[in-house]
């Protein structure tokens, strides 16, 4: 029997059809997230002989978190909603007197001789028990972090008339072209040195 | 008349859509390779809690995770119901955390080595304890640049 042509071609108009639903399915379910979260340095294991810096007592803003999740600021009861001002004042205190070297120009705090001297001498040490909820832990490092950050943006305003989280965030993003970098590294730099984060963990606590 | 009309029946001729698929399945092959499943493995509770002074965590290829948590229902009959450590699929102590940081560090580049930051992937129900020890096994091999890895949020709504 002599055929009439070739078979018939299966119709593959449908094709792109299918293919673009798969598509559209891998393009909805592909989520290329970036993690955010609060970034931290640990302090690295001193040396057993150096001797530990002798800091005075008023340069220490102290925070104790127990296991309920209950703050002492200062030998104080404190609620966590009041860390970031309390923090706020201790660091932007500024207590040397004027004239000494250790004189911050650019504080706005009370001044109170016996708090902080400078923000470069101001540190933070946050103490925690080891049943603290990681939870309570977070707030209160985003507090401190918070504190850091609002004088920060004080100054980035001052100075540069926008704030130090958007300088930073640019600075970081890969995006940013190269020679605009340096110019943000330098302003992210001259921030950070008016008010250098200075916040110390001690080891967690299991007696209290 | 017999002119307009020829032209008008040639028309433009339709365009070649047979490469269509061809091209949207390169997109597809795309799509389906880079897309990673890797969360599916999780072997422990994560839920992060919220912070609000966050910073992105750019560069995925210099990044360390370190999952904490209580082991999912599927595991707790095995495992408890205390927080676990996760790392890579394997539920761990933390005495292992060195060695793994080790380990994952000498499979970076070498000029990644001295840039590479831990995420802590934290369940917010977990104690400080097993935290304060994996910061101490960080400090021991000298990986001091962590991120705690939060959700964007009011960092009051830890509380309650």
């Amino acid at each position: 029997m002599p055929r009439r042509g070739a078979p018939p071609e299966v119709n593959a108009g449908s094709m792109a059809d299918i293919a673009f639903l798969l598509l559209i399915f891998f393009l909805v379910t592909t989520t290329i997230e970036t993690d955010a979260g609060l970034d931290r340095m640990l302090p690295p294991i001193e040396p057993p002989t150096e001797e530990p810096p002798v800091i005075k007592q008023k340069n220490i803003f102290t925070v104790n978190i127990n296991r309920n999740g209950q703050l002492l600021v200062e030998e104080e009861i404190t609620d966590i909603k009041q860390l970031r001002e309390k923090a706020i004042a201790f660091l932007d205190n500024g207590g040397a007197p004027s004239g000494s070297p250790e004189f911050c120009s650019y504080c706005k705090g009370k001044r109170n001789a016996e708090s902080s001297d400078n923000p470069d001498k101001a540190i933070i040490s946050l103490k925690n028990d080891r049943e603290t909820k990681y939870s309570t832990y977070i707030t209160v490092q985003n507090e401190l972090v918070g504190a850091y950050n609002d004088l920060r943006n004080r100054e980035a305003q001052r100075l540069y008339g926008r704030d130090f989280t958007g300088i930073e965030a640019d600075y970081l993003d890969p995006e940013t072209s190269s020679s605009l970098k340096d110019d943000l590294k330098e302003k992210v730099r001259r921030i950070q040195e008016l008010f250098p984060q200075k916040l110390s963990e001690a080891e967690a606590d299991t007696s209290n | 008349m017999s002119k307009f009309a020829k032209k008008k029946d040639s028309g433009l001729p339709a365009v070649n859509t047979a490469s269509l698929p061809d091209i949207v399945f390169m997109l597809l092959f795309f799509f389906m390779t880079v897309t990673v499943m890797k969360d599916s493995s999780l072997k422990v509770e994560n839920t992060l809690p919220n912070a609000s002074e966050t910073k992105k965590l750019e560069k995925k290829d210099r990044v360390i995770y370190i999952y904490v948590g209580e082991p999912t229902s599927q595991y707790s009959s095995k495992y408890g119901t205390e927080a676990r450590i996760q790392l890579n699929d394997k539920f761990s102590v933390p005495s292992d955390v060195g060695n793994y940081i080790l380990e994952e560090r000498a499979k970076k580049a070498q000029e990644l080595q001295n840039v590479l930051t831990i995420a802590l992937k934290v369940d917010k129900e977990a104690n400080m304890g097993l935290i304060s020890d994996i910061k101490q096994e960080l400090r021991k091999v000298n990986a001091l640049k962590v991120n705690y890895t939060t959700y964007d949020g009011d960092a009051f709504n830890n509380l309650q």
